[in-house]
């Protein structure tokens, strides 16, 4: 290993212009002539649009046009699609209602998008905007998951009678009804996974721009995957060809799910362009990100699982309810079931599994994935109910969770849920985890906690995610729209620098570093001059884009292919030029060798030759510039242990986490630092959901009551302890670097840890999510109150 | 309309601005300094915070016309002659930021904090972070970057 | 945000001309609610009288057993001033513990007085140690300045200048904050002085309230003990998603009795 090569802590290339304030972020771009957006947006949850009169608006100071749905449909701009089809348990697929950009009839969510305002200030398309009259006749809505199915509730598309979006089963309910039927012992929990706003720190802008010589169009976006926006904008939106759209992703201030999506924002300003012939820029206020941003999990869930006497696992069986929101986000569809049921595994060799989920659709934003998508809701059902299992049974929580995992030689691994794992060492993991949170000394610590009056808790999380999302076949036989590869070009430039073009997207991961120290140490090149090149359509060949910890395992191995290809390229070159035979030729760390003498060239001088072939192999073309496209085999399947311990004020209910210790195997790693500060990131926002965070719409009203920070409550640093971070190691054993994804880990591991710690604290079995100090204080003095 | 003038980063600056524009507006809009960013409305994300007359504020809760005579120091104007400030260094070498979008007004904050407590604690520093919120890093590195660069800067 | 005309008297005569003279005027001190405010539209003033250039505003002194400190310091100011710490650190404490550092850096208590939020920090400061609050008009004694949620004592046109706290012998605040805002969902002054033994409780009502019960067990010793039995009712108390009424009457037991043992 270099200093700078696969394994090294290497001090990330992008930072110095992030440090400096030389980022560019969407919204720091500003476009010659440009023109801005104010959306006008419903204030209720559910209303008819009888009218909207713009008149006012368009003749308000600065303003060059208003839009309402209208002006798009009679321009044939379609609806803002669902790329993945979930058939339900008969066989039918998913009910699809449109949704439009702008909305020709009804708003569905407070911050549905009613028109635009657009005009040569933002302060002037505000103005305007309250002067866009809509008549309103507003009918009830329906907010609550656990609601959307009553006869009673609201209904809000004509196309999903009982606002059922589907109806969707995965595993045998007989095969899991004669398993309940045996045991010994059946533990049942039921769980509310709370909603969530993602709230990447940048807020969500675009910038649309028609030109109209060449009658082409390019889109800034806050996006973590251009290609398919431009893909989903073309062919399902706008109706534009591929090579009529640019889409430029700049720098982008985290997205964690939230800027997979094609949202109205960009569309509308892509659309606007043409139709005021100027640039038209929008950036969402925090408000409108808390009203219009695709939100996350919000599950209800019944689970059950049955056991022998040993606590060894018979069967699982799971009902949960799924909120979409008003509209299909993106990829909506396949968070709730492909995402989330097919992890109902987790690390145990429970030999069957039945689920059943129901997507229901309700008067709030769009739900779609989030840091995790589905499997922090999964990981949540299993390791709940697997502590509570070991509390009713009486076993230690480490110890049930041993006696049911699957052992290293059981691998490969086929669940009853579909998946197949392909490697891992859950008992490594746990035993690490164990000695690094001393868990024989937890009773001690207990006493000492109950010395002061604290209440002290420990819990434990052992996760497994499926990463990189993963073979097309695969995803395309499950209903995805799109296919699930991801390509890389790597150029090697005449004078030796290399330019590396990757369909992944870095907004805040890191890749410009990480993949450069892929390349580095692969080519022989050093560090600084190897660039990585991403976030522009325009010049990256087409990509999948950053989602679902696959920029590495799918990504990455990309880039390792391309590699591949430039060096046997570059090894014909070396040949020819070193007058060898090409199977004589040896490549090591730059340089090609003939074996067994003293001849070398080194892999720069072989670029120069490809660019300047003056003396050049036969048959070889000149340039050195290759591109692969690599479709994993399987999914990657990083697994961990996070264990919780916390500290329980029982006057307050305030909880303090008092420890935190985290053993997770990626499989290799290429930037130890980078993949700690992806799991540092990750437990925080898995501690935010479980001890902070809610979104909360009024049941009748549907408003949203979390719509700020003042209300919605985001962890700060004052919230969260320093973590301790340890790591195992089984290499993948389907991509050609060994690595699995380290992105989502904690936010999938840390709300189960921590709800099991403070359930543990206080002495009960469940609590839902977020453990608000009020929660956990009524929690506490529950046997005291109902002794007054 | 009103005149403002201030120092920002060293130079003398004047511009044209309403009563109502914001600090952070004159920044970015008629000075083109992007650096100091917007992340909420409601003064709470603190990705906006610069330093007026030594003293971190939040650019998005003061008006232009607050600072008219006052030396502003913005991201922009933290690294001297090409060579980081040390806080600037600590966040590179702990890896405190990750998306960046945050990091100039946490940068910015953190430099404060030293200013008026040299050697702050693990619980001073993350109590003094509270008016700046990452959703990236959770946090601990930033954490450490702000104990190196105080340890660095008391040399 | 709706535009204004912005004036930057450097004197609160001129202020308080600026603010007669204009339609529908109003006093900018730190900005820290206001201009939150008037970004979300809730405002729209003609005229935005900024009192960050009077220096006669600004200022720390002691005066006649009392500490005079001028409407325009900031929170950061009094937080770290010596002489506050010295003479109530309650006060620099309570200070130190308002909004975030950058909040602190412009959040002047003035400005917080007189928008009187009831999950703000410094009522519970003015009426728990007996205040009064100075104006270009008079002086207003503490339990006669906060008259309701967001209403004061304060005429059209009045402009706070100061407030002057007489210097306790003992004096403590606690406060338990809301998880998302960081404002107050309780806070509890308790101190014992020249105004008297003084319990003032803010957040947990819809404006800073006494209670009676508390002082009078704190007037017969200014011990913890001698307010474990202290509580308050539910009943009028604020409640929203973050805390109940009831649970807001709790924890101004537990925070009353934090209050009175971090006293000093």
């Amino acid at each position: 290993m270099t200093d700078t090569g696969i394994g090294a802590s290497v001090k990330r290339k992008e930072d110095f212009r992030f440090l400096t304030g030389e980022g560019r972020y969407t919204d720091d771009i500003n476009r010659p002539g440009q023109l801005h957006a104010y959306f006008v947006r419903s204030p209720h949850a559910h209303a008819a649009v009888k009218s909207v009169n713009k008149a006012d608006a368009e003749a308000a100071e600065g303003v060059v046009a208003v839009f309402t749905g209208a002006d798009m449909a009679a321009d044939n701009v379609g609806s803002l699609p669902c790329g993945w089809v979930v058939n339900d348990r008969h066989g039918e697929p998913h009910k699809a209602p449109p949704h439009f950009p702008l909305v020709r009839d009804k708003v569905r969510y407070v911050g549905d998008h009613v028109a635009v305002v657009i005009a040569k200030t933002y302060a002037a398309a505000r103005q305007a905007a309250e002067l866009v009259e809509v008549d309103y006749d507003e009918l009830p809505a329906v907010a609550e998951t656990g609601k959307a199915r009553d006869g009673s509730a609201a209904l809000l598309h004509e196309e999903a009678p009982g606002n059922l979006c589907y109806d969707w089963v995965l595993g045998d309910e007989a095969e899991a009804d004669a398993a309940f039927a045996k045991a010994h012992h059946v533990t049942r929990v039921d769980l509310v996974n709370n909603r969530l706003i993602p709230n990447a720190m940048e807020p969500r802008a675009a910038i649309g721009e028609y030109d109209m010589g060449t009658d082409s169009y390019t889109l800034y976006s806050t996006s973590q995957n251009p290609h398919l926006l431009k893909l989903i904008l073309c062919a399902f939106v706008l109706g534009l060809n591929e090579n009529k759209l640019r889409v430029i992703a700049p720098d982008v201030g985290g997205g964690f799910g939230s800027k997979i999506f094609c949202y109205a924002e960009e569309t509308v300003c892509t659309w606007a362009a043409k139709k005021v012939k100027a640039p038209v820029k929008w950036t969402a206020e925090r408000t409108e990100s808390f009203t219009s941003d695709a939100h996350g999990r919000d599950h209800i869930t019944h689970a059950e699982l049955a056991m022998d006497e040993n606590g060894k696992f018979l069967g699982m069986k799971v009902d949960t309810t799924a909120n979409m929101g008003a509209y299909l986000s993106s990829f909506s569809t396949s968070v709730p079931t492909y995402l989330y049921a097919t992890l109902l595994a987790g690390q145990y060799t429970t030999p069957v599994i039945f689920a059943n989920v129901k997507a229901v659709f309700t008067n709030t934003a769009p739900v779609d994935a989030y840091r995790g998508a589905g499997r922090p809701e999964a990981t949540y059902v299993v390791e709940r109910l697997v502590e509570v299992a070991a509390r009713e049974m009486g076993l230690d929580p480490a110890e049930i969770r041993r006696r049911n995992f699957i052992q290293p030689d059981q691998f490969p691994y086929q669940t009853p849920v579909a998946l197949q794992y392909d490697i891992g060492d859950y008992g490594a993991s746990l035993d690490k985890a164990l000695e690094m949170i001393d868990y024989d000394g937890f009773a001690g610590r207990r006493s000492a906690s109950e010395a002061k009056g604290m209440l002290r808790g420990i819990g434990f999380s052992a996760y497994i995610e499926a990463c990189g999302i993963a073979p097309s076949a695969v995803v395309g036989s499950l209903g995805a729209g799109v296919g699930l590869w991801e390509s890389a070009q790597v150029r090697f430039n005449a004078t030796g620098s290399v330019s590396v073009f990757t369909g992944a997207h870095s907004h805040g991961q890191g890749h410009e570093t990480t993949f450069s120290q892929l390349v580095s140490d692969t080519l022989g090149v050093p560090i600084e001059n190897v660039e990585i090149v991403h976030g522009d359509t325009g010049s990256i060949p087409m990509g999948m884009g950053t989602y679902g910890s696959r920029s590495l395992a799918v990504g990455g191995s990309a880039i390792s292919r391309a590699c591949d290809k430039i060096i046997e390229k570059s090894r014909k070159i070396a040949a020819h030029l070193m007058e060898a035979s090409v199977d004589d030729v040896e490549f090591e760390n730059g340089t090609f060798r003939v074996a067994g003498t003293d001849k070398e060239k080194s892999i720069a001088e072989v670029a120069f030759t490809a660019y300047v072939p003056h003396n050049y192999p036969e048959g070889v073309e000149p340039g050195l510039d290759e591109t692969a496209f690599y479709d994993p085999l399987n999914f990657t399947y990083p697994s961990g242990v996070h264990i919780c311990e916390v500290e329980i004020d029982p006057s307050t209910g305030v909880t303090e986490i008092v420890d935190w210790v985290a053993v997770d195997d990626f499989g290799k790693i290429i930037n130890p630092m980078v993949v700690e500060g992806q799991v540092h990131g990750g437990i925080a926002q898995g501690v935010g959901q479980a001890l902070l965070e809610n979104c909360v719409y009024d049941g009748d009203s549907g408003q949203l009551l979390t719509g700020s920070y003042m209300d919605y409550c985001m962890p700060r640093a004052d919230d969260l302890p320093s973590f301790r971070v340890g790591m195992t190691e089984t290499p993948c054993t389907h991509n050609p670097l060994g690595v699995k994804g380290c992105g989502e880990a904690g936010a999938i591991a840390a709300p189960a840890a921590t709800i099991n710690a403070i359930t543990n604290a206080l002495g009960i079995l469940s609590m839902d999510m977020p453990a608000s100090p009020e929660k956990v204080w009524r929690l506490a003095n529950q046997q005291k109150m109902a002794a007054e | 309309m009103p005149t403002v003038s201030m120092t920002v980063n060293g130079q003398a600056v004047t511009g044209e601005v309403e009563g109502r524009t914001l600090l952070v507006q004159f920044l970015r809009e008629q000075l083109s300094l992007t650096g100091t960013h917007v992340g909420c409305d409601t003064s709470q994300c603190g990705a906006c915070v610069v330093h007026v007359d030594g003293e971190s504020v939040k650019s998005c809760s003061m008006l232009a016309l607050q600072a008219d005579g006052a030396e502003v120091t913005t991201i922009e104007g933290l690294a001297s002659n090409g060579s980081l400030h040390p806080m600037q260094e600590a966040f590179r070498e702990h890896h405190g930021l990750q998306c960046g979008f945050c990091t100039p007004g946490m940068v910015m904050s953190a430099v404060d904090l030293l200013k008026k407590n040299p050697n702050p604690d693990e619980g001073e520093i993350r109590e003094w972070l509270e008016g700046n919120i990452c959703r990236c890093t959770g946090y601990h590195n930033i954490v450490k970057a702000i104990q190196s660069a105080a340890a660095s800067m008391r040399g | 945000m709706y535009d204004f005309n912005h004036h930057r008297p450097g004197s609160v005569a001129e202020a308080a001309s600026a603010l007669a003279g204009a339609s529908d005027g109003k006093l900018l001190a730190g900005g820290m609610t206001l201009i939150a405010t008037l970004k979300q539209r809730l405002a729209s003033p003609s005229d935005l009288i900024d009192l960050g250039a009077i220096a006669e505003l600004k200022g720390i002194k002691e005066d006649g057993g009392a500490l005079v400190i001028g409407a325009m310091t900031t929170h950061a100011t009094v937080a770290n001033d010596a002489t506050v710490k010295a003479k109530i650190p309650a006060l620099a404490a309570l200070a130190e513990g308002i909004g975030d550092a950058q909040v602190r850096n412009c959040g002047t208590i003035g400005g917080s007085i007189a928008n009187n939020d009831p999950a703000a920090d410094y009522p519970a400061a003015v009426v728990g140690l007996g205040a009064t609050v100075h104006t270009d008009k008079r002086q207003i004694a503490a339990d006669d300045f906060f008259t309701g949620m967001f209403e004061t004592a304060l005429d059209e046109g009045e402009i706070i200048t100061a407030v002057s706290f007489p210097i306790p012998e003992k004096a403590g605040y606690a406060k338990f904050a809301n998880p998302a805002s960081r404002y107050a969902i309780v806070g509890v002054m308790a101190a014992s002085g020249p105004a008297g033994t003084r319990v003032a409780v803010t957040g947990a009502g819809p404006s800073v309230f006494r209670i009676g019960d508390a002082e009078a067990a704190l007037g017969s010793g200014f011990s913890a003990d001698a307010v474990s039995g202290v509580t308050v009712g539910a009943d009028g108390l604020n409640a929203d998603m973050h805390a109940s009424a009831d649970y807001r009457a709790h924890l101004v037991s537990v925070m009353l009795r934090r209050a009175v043992e971090s006293a000093s």
